[in-house]
């Protein structure tokens, strides 16, 4: 067996994104040179504060958007589109009304053309996987809303992708939903052994999830620090009032108050000239 | 609000049954009630006397005229024509405005060159038209059929158009995610999602071509139960004016019922807000 | 967004007026294209091709007139003869009648069906059917009745756009968000304060709308009503026009009344933005 050096499954090289408001006229930098890396295997989340760029960050990572600069490597190569390396799992689960669960699941594996039998192993294995097996006939507007979001994770997994990209998908469940479905991803990752990228609002929920918590700045986005999470698993909610777990918290929180508060937003506004 | 009742000790009155039906089935008890109320009225103003029936007619005439005309050949030959204008009209229209609706939807360039024509299309009342077409195709099936063909066609495109332009971008989104092909968009979530805006069209463009219909067999016709209305209102046969009036009201009804009942099977996915 | 697209601080002058170009660019292919039946244009052109056969490609002015000899007519209708004028005025009357009795019969109709359900099952039924119904199939019965004098075009206007004023009042009343009554209801608002307050200002959009469909049907309406004998009025003339082969004068008369309907739809247009500029922008 060859030695080799261990290349990030994912990897972001200085992405930097700024994009053109035609109705002011000005140069607005959204993301100023993130630098991120993240092992095969790992559960790495990202939080900050509101409008900082986590879900820009994330939409380069998958490809929807093109970087201004810098680069996304996965597995050492460079990425630009979307792919099947790459599965997203949206806040909204914007499932396909028109489509069952079932159909909803193997919906991207039709995209790439993965054959029918095939699919349908693969879809039911899943389906399974996030406990919803025998809703398999019924149409979104039947499920709840944690339920709508488990099939968009069945969708995401069955793509077998490299790398899980998670855009704060429990952040529409009410309260105690968000707790058990946090649990259950937990679950569903150690039996699936994904790569996650997991964006969220809610310091709590990363902490709990991930191994490393990457902290973004204000905007224009770049990652402010990166605190390993060093809490053995399986973890169980109760970990939530330990003490230690609220050290973390405190320690997050305090990284972003000073984003919010001290330093307000490091926004660039460049006039843009005609020989841009 | 709940009141528990306790049998022993209760004075409130039992309702009989007629009135608990009543009671459940408001909306139809009342819609009927005034139907039967109103045709009621209507045979009593006619028959008594007070109006010359050859103004109002009653019910009863308005039914003996019915059936003796169902038992006229030269009935059922105004209706086929009439269905015929109706048919080859309507179908061409969903079969032009569907997929040219489709089409300006999906393409920005396409509906700027189209758009001042269809704008004036829609603007125009057909009826205007009514010398010009007849000048060119005459007084026969084909000048109707162009009539219910273009009340029909406009609506359907321009509603069709508007429901591809209205696909959720969320969907969208989920679909490039996972790399789909344009085609694939297209099928699998601009499609789906353009049904029920097709159907509206397909619904409201009924409505126009029965219009058509009308309108043009009442300018200029040799046949068709316009044709009949009219000439039977030249004849004050006020009672088969009446029921040709009638026959019109069931197409549109039973139209527009069969269409909703089309659109059921189409979108087994809505939650029923109907 | 992209972030490259929107880079571009110019864009080409033809794309920022696709819209007006294209549009326009077709139009002018259009009208080149019917001049050129009635000159013969088309029929030169295929000569080649076709042989003697090209010859049907020249049209008499009588079947589809062209746009030159329409926009002539258009002058001599207009500011010549004035004729246009006296038709538009007898129409108008009609119109404006007809159409006011339809709102101040209509409005009434379907606020009340709106707020009163019990009021709405009995309303229903006829409302539906009438509908459901080519208003126009009611032509023959109105002349039996009254003639056909201004009373039966005013009936018939007052029929085709009755429906959408009442239908839409309805529906402006039935949708109006139920927690605007509780907040009303919770203040002790009388059924009329609540009325004036809450139910009129927010059932005016869709009550608008219902009266921008009204406007188009009525002007059906018009020319419909003037099928039947009249001596004056847009329909009429349209009609007359036509009977005499006069096919320019038809046009004339067509684009006239597509004009007024444009111009009427965006007063419709005007007045609901000004009574709604409280809405965010659709």
């Amino acid at each position: 067996m060859t030695e080799h050096a261990r290349i990030p499954k994912l990897e972001a090289r200085d992405v930097r994104l700024d994009y053109f408001q035609p109705r002011t006229d000005a140069r607005l930098v959204a993301l100023d040179g993130v630098n991120l890396e993240v092992m095969a295997g790992e559960f790495v989340s990202i939080v900050g504060p509101s409008g900082c760029g986590k879900t820009t960050f994330l939409s380069v990572v998958d490809g929807l958007i093109t970087a201004s600069a810098g680069r996304i490597l996965v597995d050492g190569e460079v990425v630009t589109k979307p792919g099947p390396d790459r599965a997203v799992v949206f806040q909204d689960a914007s499932l396909l009304p028109w489509r069952t669960v079932f159909g909803n699941v193997v919906y991207g594996l039709e995209c790439i053309g993965v054959g029918a039998r095939e699919a349908k192993e693969r879809a039911s294995h899943f389906i399974d996987l996030v406990g919803l097996s025998g809703f398999e006939q019924h149409y979104p507007y039947e499920l709840s809303g944690g339920m709508q979001q488990r099939v968009n994770l069945a969708r995401a997994l069955v793509m077998d992708p490299k790398i899980l990209l998670m855009d704060e998908p429990f952040a529409s469940l009410d309260a105690q939903t968000r707790e058990v479905m946090q649990e259950e991803l937990l679950r569903i990752w150690i039996q699936a052994k994904k790569t996650v990228l997991f964006v969220t609002h809610q310091i709590d929920e990363a902490i709990f999830l991930s191994d490393r918590v990457a902290v973004f700045s204000g905007r224009p986005g770049t990652v402010k620090a990166t605190i390993p999470i060093e809490i053995a698993r399986p973890r169980a909610l109760a970990l939530k009032r330990d003490a230690r777990f609220h050290a973390v918290e405190d320690r997050i929180w305090a990284l972003i108050e000073e984003e919010v508060k001290g330093k307000l937003n490091r926004r660039t506004i460049d006039r843009a000239g005609p020989g841009f | 609000m709940v009141t528990v009742a306790d049998p022993a000790t209760s004075t409130i009155p039992r309702r009989s049954l007629l009135a608990r039906l009543c009671r459940d089935h408001e909306q139809l008890v009342i819609g009927g009630g005034t139907l039967v109320a109103f045709l009621l009225a209507w045979e009593a103003f006619g028959e008594s006397g007070l109006v010359d029936p050859l103004f109002i007619s009653s019910p009863t005439r308005v039914a003996q005229a019915g059936f003796a005309l169902l038992h006229d050949r030269d009935f059922w030959n105004d209706l086929g024509v009439s269905g015929r204008e109706f048919i080859l009209g309507y179908g061409a229209a969903v079969a032009l405005a569907v997929p040219l609706g489709l089409a300006i939807g999906l393409s920005r360039r396409l509906q700027y060159m189209l758009s001042p024509f269809v704008d004036t299309l829609n603007a125009v009342p057909r009826v205007t038209l009514l010398p010009l077409i007849i000048l060119w195709l005459g007084i026969g099936i084909w000048s109707k059929v162009v009539v219910v063909f273009l009340g029909a066609v406009i609506p359907i495109m321009i509603n069709t158009q508007s429901g591809v332009k209205t696909s959720e971008a969320r969907f969208i989104r989920v679909a490039r995610s996972f790399s789909a092909s344009r085609f694939k968009i297209f099928s699998s979530i601009v499609l789906p999602g353009t049904v029920p805006f097709i159907f509206t069209g397909l619904k409201y463009g009924a409505g126009r071509a029965l219009l058509g219909v009308v309108v043009g067999e009442l300018y200029a016709a040799t046949a068709g139960i316009g044709h009949m209305i009219a000439e039977a209102g030249n004849t004050f046969q006020t009672d088969v004016v009446f029921f040709g009036v009638l026959i019109f009201m069931a197409t549109g009804l039973v139209v527009v019922a069969l269409l909703d009942r089309l659109e059921q099977r189409f979108e087994k996915w809505r939650p029923n807000a109907r | 967004m992209r972030a490259e697209r929107n880079m571009r601080a110019e864009r080409s002058c033809y794309l920022l007026h696709e819209r007006a170009i294209l549009g326009a660019a077709m139009v002018i292919l259009f009208l080149l294209a019917w001049e050129g039946l009635e000159r013969g244009w088309w029929a030169d052109l295929l000569h080649p091709l076709l042989g003697a056969a090209a010859e049907r490609f020249k049209l008499k002015p009588i079947f589809v007139s062209s746009p030159t000899l329409v926009a002539q007519a258009a002058f001599r209708m207009f500011f010549v003869t004035g004729e246009i004028w006296r038709d538009l005025g007898w129409s108008a009357i009609g119109y404006v009648l007809g159409l006011v009795l339809a709102i101040a019969v209509g409005i009434p109709l379907g606020l009340a069906a709106g707020w009163y359900r019990r009021f709405s099952y009995a309303v229903a039924p006829f409302l539906s059917a009438l509908n459901a119904t080519p208003q126009v199939a009611f032509l023959p019965l109105i002349v039996v009745w009254i003639g056909t004098g201004l009373g039966a075009r005013i009936l018939v206007i007052f029929l085709l756009a009755v429906l959408p004023i009442a239908i839409n009042a309805h529906a402006a009343v039935r949708t109006i968000d139920p927690r605007l009554v509780k907040v009303a209801a919770s203040f002790g608002a009388s059924d009329w304060r609540l009325f004036r307050t809450v139910i009129l200002p927010g059932s005016l959009p869709l009550v608008l709308a219902g009266l921008r469909l009204a406007v188009g049907r009525g002007m059906i309406g018009v020319v419909v009503g003037e099928i039947y004998g009249s001596a004056s009025g847009i329909g009429a003339m349209i009609n007359q026009a036509g009977a005499r082969f006069q096919t320019d004068k038809v046009f004339v008369g067509v684009l006239t009344i597509v004009a007024v309907g444009v111009i009427l739809a965006e007063v419709v247009q005007r007045i609901e933005r000004r009574v709604e500029i409280w809405r965010p922008p659709a």
